[in-house]
């Protein structure tokens, strides 16, 4: 049996409709994101839409192709940066002489302003880790037993 | 400086990540030891201030309580804090061990960050004054053990670590669900909010079957006989200083969050009075002093026979709630933290034997007197502190124990207790037995002691000796907290 990146590489519709599609994934998943402080939404459905759509790209072009685009490496770093975004903006809070994740002492002028400041940049940490997070976790699985055994007659026969 | 009380979780959690980032081995050590250092630091700190001027309240993020999540320390999570990040700081010192998986692997910053991030689960669980918040920070804590747990030194971690996350998850529901009832009969999640409302509507179903899943999901994560069956597996596979770790910590936290919601939140009068928990409770906690030191004189594991021997004593400090005195919670209390320094201790010791005889089965410990004799001392030390010989920490707890069972005037408890204690011995001469009245086989080779775990194992079983001795610290604390949570004058 071939592999299964070869096979996809038959299926045109597949291919050419997800290729014109990740685009507006991605899309959305930076709105509900960057809108999540005044709509709907959020860091955590947002990095589940951005993942969402890494994950349809590795599952039609091939995990190794979406390594090429989000190696594992960054993965793990986008989890660190991720906690360390939203803990840093509640450190900074606490250094500007405020209680832990008061957001109102980020803008020294205006109390409201820092409080959207610091929403957005909380849920950007929230995004960055989740979208991390879920693509290290297809990876993991997906990647698991890719090329550890010779196909055996079983498999043929499937 | 009430600046300390979000230090106090949010060093340990956000380090976690940090240590993640420095992946190489010697600087994810180092970086984590300066890390439980400084927790620990701030947890004595705490300590000081509560004792000295009373319970500290922080809102998290400005937002003032019981609208915003608080931060509460008082004399019994003050003293719970002290315990678990006073037991982190002596435990990781002695690193995860050769045989584990993650050194097979060259993976230890693994190790390093689970062990922060179950460090900051359970310290976060113990100050928050936020039920959801409970919730929140317990999960943190169980993930990152079953973690910890998975890395054992061989595969049979995987299946302890995997039967530990599904009763674990149940067990994290479960409290989920209470939390959820308690809030939907009062609107509120602030445990001094629901401890002001809950009275009003104790005659309604809906808060007693909140209390029911409370208290049962609880006793699924302090291993309350029967509910105990995952901590032998999870505590015998794990990596000994991961053993050390949660058995002085895991089950202790769990204990701190049953008086917390039975004599803080529900009430003493409530959960004694009309729901008689202690007509449960106290049948179990005997059950589980028997049973779990019965089972322990069976097993030929020294790691599975410490672990059953945890079930024994989780059974005396609940049996301390359920007499719901000020003596039998002092005992309670106090025994969460003598035995935190014992089990951790013990568990220890296996981990410098682990690492020199790479087994921990009780044959191969033939002569293991003469082979390794600090060791083995220190092993006896902690021993007779679990069977609670006069001058060894165990003795202070079984006394408050005592005296709490003489104070219902019933001398039977008072004798089941004296006599569960003497099956302690019998599961512990085994080992002096083996260890010092056989010979090693012919055939060993000589053995240097341990390296980094000797100097903990050995802090741990000193301050054992040292607690059974100058008890007005230790039983002092534990008995304000115990006049407090019983409706006292502090």
């Amino acid at each position: 049996m071939r592999p299964l990146a070869m096979r996809m590489r038959e299926k045109v519709v597949l291919r050419v409709v997800s290729r014109s599609f990740i685009p507006f994934v991605l899309l959305f998943g930076f709105y509900v994101q960057f809108h999540g402080d005044f709509g709907p939404g959020g860091g955590f459905q947002a990095g589940v839409i951005v993942a969402a759509g890494l994950i349809l790209y590795a599952m039609i072009f091939g995990l190794d192709a979406a390594r090429l685009v989000v190696p594992q490496r960054w993965t793990e770093i986008g989890a660190v940066v991720g906690v360390l975004l939203y803990g840093g903006v509640g450190a900074l809070s606490l250094l500007l002489g405020g209680n832990f994740l008061d957001y109102n002492l980020l803008d020294s002028h205006d109390p409201m302003h820092g409080q959207h400041l610091g929403i957005l940049l909380v849920e950007l940490g929230v995004g960055i880790t989740v979208t991390s997070v879920m693509i290290m976790i297809y990876y993991v699985f997906a990647g698991r037993g890719v090329g550890a055994r010779p196909p055996t007659a079983a498999d043929a026969e499937r | 400086m009430t600046q300390l009380v979000p230090l106090q979780v949010v060093i340990p959690l956000l380090a976690a990540p940090i240590c993640l980032l420095l992946r190489d081995r010697r600087y994810a050590y180092v970086f984590s030891l300066a890390v439980v250092w400084a927790t620990f630091a701030v947890s004595v700190a705490l300590l000081g201030q509560v004792l000295g001027s009373g319970p500290l309240s922080y809102a998290m993020g400005g937002w003032a309580p019981p609208f915003g999540i608080e931060y509460r320390v008082d004399t019994l999570n003050a003293f719970v804090l002290l315990i678990v990040a006073g037991i982190a700081a002596v435990v990781l010192p002695a690193g995860v061990g050769p045989g584990s998986r993650a050194a097979q692997d060259g993976r230890e910053y693994i190790f390093y960050t689970a062990f922060l991030l179950c460090l900051a689960g359970l310290l976060g669980v113990t100050i928050t004054g936020d039920a959801f918040n409970v919730f929140v920070f317990l999960e943190i804590s169980s993930l990152a053990s079953y973690v910890l747990v998975s890395l054992g030194d061989d595969r049979r971690a995987f299946v302890a670590a995997f039967s530990y996350l599904i009763v674990g998850t149940i067990g994290g529901t479960f409290i989920l669900i209470g939390i959820g009832l308690a809030y939907q009969m009062t609107g509120t999640l602030n445990m001094e909010d629901l401890a002001a409302r809950l009275p009003l509507v104790t005659d309604q179903r809906t808060t007693r079957v909140a209390f029911a899943f409370l208290t049962i999901g609880i006793a699924i994560k302090l291993a309350v006989f029967p509910l105990h069956q995952w901590l032998p597996n999870a505590y015998s596979q794990a990596p000994a200083v991961v053993s050390a770790f949660l058995s002085a910590t895991g089950t202790k936290v769990a204990y701190y969050l049953l008086v917390r919601f039975v004599f803080t939140i529900f009430g003493a009068g409530f959960v004694f009075g009309a729901l008689h928990l202690d007509a449960i409770l106290m049948p179990l906690s005997i059950a589980a002093m028997f049973l779990g030191s019965i089972a322990a004189i069976y097993q030929t594991d020294l790691k599975r026979l410490l672990a059953y021997s945890s079930i024994a004593q989780v059974g005396y400090m609940t049996l301390g709630l359920s007499m719901a005195s000020i003596d039998g919670l002092t005992g309670g209390i106090v025994h969460l933290f003598n035995h935190a320094l014992m089990k951790g201790g013990l568990f220890l010791v296996v981990a410098c034997v682990a690492e020199r005889l790479h087994s921990t089965r009780l044959v191969d410990l033939r002569g293991l007197g003469r082979r390794m004799p600090i060791t083995t001392a220190a092993f006896v030390i902690g021993g007779l502190g679990l069977i609670g010989v006069p001058g060894t920490a165990g003795f202070v707890s079984k006394w408050y124990l005592v005296l709490g069972a003489l104070e219902r005037d019933s001398i039977l408890l008072a004798f089941l207790i004296l006599l569960s204690s003497l099956l302690a011995v019998v599961y512990l001469w085994r080992i002096v037995e083996l260890a010092y009245f056989q010979a090693p086989d012919a055939d060993a080779a000589p053995i240097r002691e341990a390296s980094s775990s000797l100097i903990p194992a050995c802090v741990l079983i000193a301050a054992t000796l040292y607690f059974g001795i100058f008890t007005e610290w230790s039983a002092g604390v534990a008995r304000s907290a115990a006049i407090w949570l019983m409706g006292g004058p502090v």
